[in-house]
């Protein structure tokens, strides 16, 4: 195995195209180094991204937030103005692991990681975020939706690399939450997760909402029918009812030892509930 | 072997060693670097005995390569004590008991630093939150906690 650590995301892109072997990207490792130890992948080059500049650091601008590749998960806890933007966001990516974990996981990792289960991506799925994809040519933009395309799986083509996660700017009277549910207290996997994102007008009815579901479907989904259930509302008992119907129907869960395909369906429609229920809080409504 | 070659500081010192690429932190404190305060229980990254804090983030020394250390500053439980006096989680860990086996003991503790150097003044549930990545198998933690808030307390001067 070889180990690379460029200075800038061309170079990075570079050497991740010309590789013939088994290539990947290295940012806080801690799925990384655990897939090589236990024989899962076998790399002939690693390239550590954590030494190009823009991708350890997060910018806030007009457009909203530019969070780097290399940022690990305890920074986006410390950046006040990030968090009071996004809280489900920061409190999605704070739920991944130990401090131990925290120091050096990373949002995109948690993406590019595929889990269906990984706690990061429903938020950030909800908060309608986009991620920033160098490739050996040219440079895109797509919704972090689409990258994750089944268990362990992304879209990304060889020689690229995401570089950033973009969090739209807020509008007023908007804001996120995110809710899993695991068997402890804390330091485990979701059995079942929810976030959502919505915008409230001044009289508090609900005008723009994302709802996504995680661990419920072989990729975290976006529930359209489920946003459309409260937009319009002011989350009254029925709009919610509505919700967790919609959420519930939404599922495509396996059966495993976390959690039953039973279990999960009602639970998402559970989780949204209360995820909507701070969310709207959050968002000034009463 | 084709090695990197890592210049680094450790506890202060300068040192540099030749690794494989793919060998881990810890593997490199222990085996080449002789610092073998830092354990292997898991090498998942999911007991924290081999916690060590690179600069100023805890982390598993198990889960981060030896070439990513190049140029970076790393505490490990050898540089705790000053001399032969003990820190005072140290002395504090012993008076309280709050060790059997010992395998946890230096993760628990430059866990414990790390987390009192990030927040002085602590409750009982910020310490349980922030050692819930260091794994003891002796103590059920108790005795842990209230060492970590002995040392809180007289590292304040409280």
């Amino acid at each position: 195995m070889r180990y690379e650590a460029p200075v800038s995301v061309k170079e990075a892109s570079a050497l991740l195209a010309k590789e013939r072997g088994a290539s990947f990207v290295l940012a806080g490792g801690t799925d990384l180094l655990v897939r090589m130890k236990g024989g899962f992948i076998e790399p002939d080059l690693v390239v550590d991204i954590k030494r190009i500049k823009p991708m350890g650091e997060v910018k806030k601008s007009a457009s909203g937030f530019e969070i780097g590749a290399a940022v690990p998960c305890c920074k986006l806890g410390e950046n006040s103005a990030l968090k009071k933007a996004w809280p489900g966001v920061v409190e999605a990516a704070n739920l991944i692991g130990s401090k131990q974990v925290q120091g050096r996981c990373t949002i995109v990792g948690n993406l590019c990681n595929a889990s269906p289960a990984a706690d990061s991506v429903p938020a950030l799925v909800a908060a309608g975020a986009k991620v920033v994809i160098q490739g050996p040519r040219k440079k895109r933009t797509i919704p972090v939706e689409q990258v994750p395309v089944a268990p362990g799986r992304t879209s990304l083509a060889k020689g690229e690399i995401i570089t950033a996660i973009q969090l739209p700017k807020r509008n007023p009277r908007s804001a996120d939450a995110y809710l899993r549910f695991i068997p402890r207290s804390e330091m485990d996997i979701a059995v079942v997760s929810a976030g959502i994102n919505l915008t409230l007008d001044s009289k508090g009815v609900v005008t723009a909402a994302r709802v996504s579901l995680g661990a419920v479907a072989p990729t975290v989904l976006l529930v359209d029918a489920a946003a459309k259930a409260i937009i319009g509302t002011k989350l009254d008992d029925k709009a919610l009812a509505d919700l967790a119907a919609a959420c519930s129907a939404a599922c495509r869960p396996i059966d495993d030892k976390r959690g039953t395909i039973e279990f999960r369906q009602k639970v998402a429609g559970v989780l949204a509930r209360r995820a909507a229920k701070i969310a709207y809080q959050r968002a000034g409504g009463k | 072997m084709s090695g990197v070659h890592v210049t680094t500081t450790i506890n202060g010192d300068e040192v540099d060693f030749v690794c494989p690429a793919d060998e881990t932190l810890l593997d490199a404190l222990r085996n080449r670097l002789g610092l073998t305060g830092a354990k292997e229980g898991c090498g998942t990254g999911d007991c924290g005995a081999c916690s060590v804090i690179l600069d100023g983030r805890l982390v598993c020394s198990c889960l981060v390569l030896g070439a990513e250390a190049q140029g970076r500053k790393i505490e490990t439980i050898e540089g705790m004590a000053d001399g032969e006096k003990l820190h005072p989680l140290q002395r504090l860990f012993i008076s309280h008991a709050a060790l059997q086996c010992g395998i946890c003991t230096p993760g628990f503790l430059i866990a414990a630093k790390n987390l009192l150097e990030m927040n002085p003044d602590p409750t009982e549930e910020e310490i349980r939150f922030g050692l819930a990545g260091n794994l003891c198998r002796c103590t059920g933690y108790d005795k842990i906690v209230r060492a970590v808030q002995a040392a809180a307390k007289e590292m304040r001067g409280a």
